[in-house]
């Protein structure tokens, strides 16, 4: 069994990666290694730096040198156009990575005068790749071929032999070509390389436009189908592999702050979870952006990297307003550990906004993501594109362990528990901010409308604004309902009032015990002298009483001696 | 660039040298290998020389098969291909020549009707 697959993955289809971001990922490896591979489209999609870009990712990261046979373009020209995507082709050509061969045919000056055929392009060709031994060719749009010959039989016979030659040759090869009406490509290439199609696409919608790729067919391997949005920039292409992503996170236990110790205590005590994507939704003006700045603050003082998207506002704008509530984001932006992206909405599509994401985080490598807001892309796109949108990218941030922010602004006719863009069920941990207007005062409460996996507090706060940030008042819930602000204030106050009589009639109870008590002792005491003067006045009577009877006996001896009853005793005593 | 006249034994390559610069033609036919499609437009041209441009033209044979980097500056893609360098301009014929013709206005040796 085990050496059946062993055997059968052997077999399976050798892929040559192009080292194009993403793309490898869609495909699973890259183009046919061996194999010519038709990337098509329109004018203008990208397809000369596709193939640009997989001749010199060859030969950079490897070491696969390449041919690129241009048809339309002189040396020249491509050495200037790809140098603006960081690629120094002139010395990759010094080195004999890479050779540049530009084929120019022109019709007027040619005569077809009977029998020919192409050996002089494979000569040529097969010259090119010995002289490097490349291993990559790419043949940027043959078709022009079909502009400077006239006979098209002969052509096309020509054609069929020179993809097989490819083929015998062993090289990867890919052919660019025109887009056509109702084919791939306006000469009907794919009729003749049937191994692997891509194409590209430029599309613009709603005054958007977005660069979009999908692989047509690809024999013998497994391949993403859908389009995806791709971009090029100073670093070449990028493409998003949207929907390779699976629910497959891993998941820690992890938590961090939110920056809010209030809103950490509500959280279980301990703040969101690692990796977990958290959603503050609120009508205007309660404080989305400033939980946000403030989950920013807590990050970078743990010295994590944040990259915060902001929608709305300038970044300084809104650094300066955060400031106005003690929270300082300059100094990490200039530590580098924050990174602001200010983008409006509508300055990509949907796709392209993906796509951009995807490429600031894989270039910040950031530990928290945050969104202000996201449902501004609503704005002119489908919800349910939206949805997609967000899917992926909470699926991305997720799969790299990325705890996310994203702040939603409710807007007044809907219900609040209703996030506008719908991804509530992507959501671990959701915050509800909201206001409530009451005696003439409209004030924040804020309460934890859901939280995954940890033991939410259920209770209403109430949300203030102070120049030391965000903090979470306890709310008066008695008879009179929820009581914020002003109210709360005067609640708190006559319960304090309350409480402070009753703290008064303690202590007049105190006092009345202590003047009992001292009014007892003072009986006490008074007892106590009476007792003393009748007991010393006792204490007289019984000395009288005792000299009383001393001097009856004396009175009784000296009766005695008159009488001399006891003479010599008395005597004697007497003389001692 | 080192003309490939009498590279191939079997062939025999006349070369007429010019007698003065202004008539001097020189005719370049790229071929690879010794097809029959080389052969026949080699047979052909020799023969549209021979009567047109007797004693005023210098053929060179160009294999590109024994020496491809030389197809590049002339751009060549078919073959077998006849590149009239001289007279300027230059002017490229493919094929194996069996229109004669075809050839004719090709090399502008027929007078404009």
């Amino acid at each position: 069994m085990k050496k059946a697959e062993r055997t059968l993955f052997e077999k399976n289809l050798k892929k040559s990666p192009s080292g194009i971001q993403g793309f490898d990922e869609i495909t699973g490896g890259g183009l046919p290694a061996g194999r010519p591979t038709l990337v098509c489209g329109a004018a203008g999609c990208g397809k000369t730096l596709f193939g640009m870009e997989f001749l010199v990712r060859g030969v950079t990261q490897f070491n696969e040198p390449g041919v690129f046979m241009s048809f339309e373009e002189t040396n020249e020209e491509l050495i200037t156009n790809v140098a603006s995507l960081g690629f120094d082709l002139e010395d990759l050509v010094k080195q004999k990575k890479i050779a540049l061969d530009h084929v120019h045919i022109e019709r007027s000056e040619i005569e077809e005068t009977g029998e020919y055929d192409l050996e002089g392009l494979f000569i040529r060709l097969n010259y090119a790749i010995d002289s490097i031994g490349a291993k990559r060719v790419v043949l940027d749009t043959i078709e022009s071929l079909f502009a400077g010959l006239p006979n098209q039989l002969i052509l096309r016979a020509e054609l069929r032999r020179l993809f097989r030659w490819l083929k015998e040759k062993g090289v990867t090869a890919i052919i660019t070509g025109e887009r056509g009406e109702k084919t791939l490509t306006r000469q009907g290439l794919e009729e003749y390389v049937s191994d692997c199609v891509v194409m590209l696409d430029h599309r613009v919608t709603e005054q958007t436009s977005t660069r979009r790729l999908r692989v047509v067919k690809y024999r013998g391997s497994l391949h993403g189908t859908n389009e995806y949005p791709f971009l090029i920039d100073e670093n070449g292409f990028s493409i998003l592999p949207v929907t390779s992503l699976g629910l497959g996170h891993i998941v820690t236990n992890d938590r961090v702050s939110s920056g809010v110790p209030e809103l950490d205590n509500m959280l279980a005590g301990k703040g969101y979870y690692r990796g977990s994507t958290v959603l503050v939704s609120g009508t205007a003006g309660v404080g989305k952006t400033s939980l946000a700045a403030h989950f920013t603050e807590a990050a970078c003082k743990r010295g994590e990297r944040v990259l915060y998207f902001c929608f709305e506002e300038s970044p300084n704008q809104l650094i300066r307003n955060m400031r106005s509530i003690g929270i300082q984001l300059e100094h990490w932006v200039q530590k580098g550990l924050l990174q602001f992206q200010a983008t409006r909405p509508t300055f990509y599509g949907l796709e392209m906004h993906l796509a951009v994401t995807h490429k600031a985080v894989n270039a910040f490598k950031p530990d928290i993501v945050i969104m202000d807001p996201i449902n501004t892309f609503i704005l002119g796109d489908k919800e349910d594109e939206v949805k997609t949108m967000l899917m992926r990218i909470v699926d991305f941030l997720k799969g790299n362990q990325i705890t996310a922010l994203f702040t939603s602004l409710s807007s007044a006719r809907n219900a609040l528990e209703s996030s506008d863009v719908g991804i509530s069920s992507l959501i671990d941990t959701w915050l509800l901010l909201r206001d409530m207007e009451l005696s003439g005062e409209r004030n924040r409460v804020m309460y934890v409308l859901k939280s995954r996996g940890m033991a939410n507090s259920n209770q209403v706060r109430e949300f203030i604004l102070t120049d030391q940030g965000v903090k979470l008042r306890e709310v008066y819930i008695g008879s009179g309902g929820v009581l914020t602000g002003s109210a709360r204030v005067a609640q708190e106050a006559f319960e304090h009032a309350g409480l402070l009589t009753q703290k008064m009639d303690i202590e007049q109870k105190k006092r009345e015990i202590e003047k009992k008590r001292k009014a007892m002792e003072a009986q006490i005491a008074n007892l106590h002298a009476s007792f003393k003067s009748e007991e010393s006045e006792a204490n007289k009577i019984i000395a009288l009483e005792r000299e009383l009877i001393k001097q009856l006996e004396k009175d009784k001896s000296e009766m005695a001696i008159s009488r001399k009853a006891v003479v010599d005793n008395n005597k004697a005593s007497k003389r001692k | 660039m080192k003309p490939m006249i009498e590279k191939s034994d079997s062939r025999t390559i006349k070369r007429k040298p010019p007698k003065t610069a202004d008539d001097k033609w020189i005719l370049r036919l790229y071929v690879a290998g010794q097809s029959p499609k080389a052969l026949t437009a080699f047979a052909n041209l020799k023969k549209i020389c021979e009567e047109q441009l007797k004693g005023k033209y210098s053929i060179e044979v160009i294999d590109l098969l024994i020496n491809p980097k030389l197809g590049n500056d002339d751009q060549i893609l078919a073959l077998p291909t006849l590149v009239r360098k001289l007279p300027v301009p230059v002017r490229k014929i493919i094929g194996d020549l069996s229109d004669t013709e075809r050839v004719l206005v090709g090399l502008n040796l027929l007078p404009v009707r």
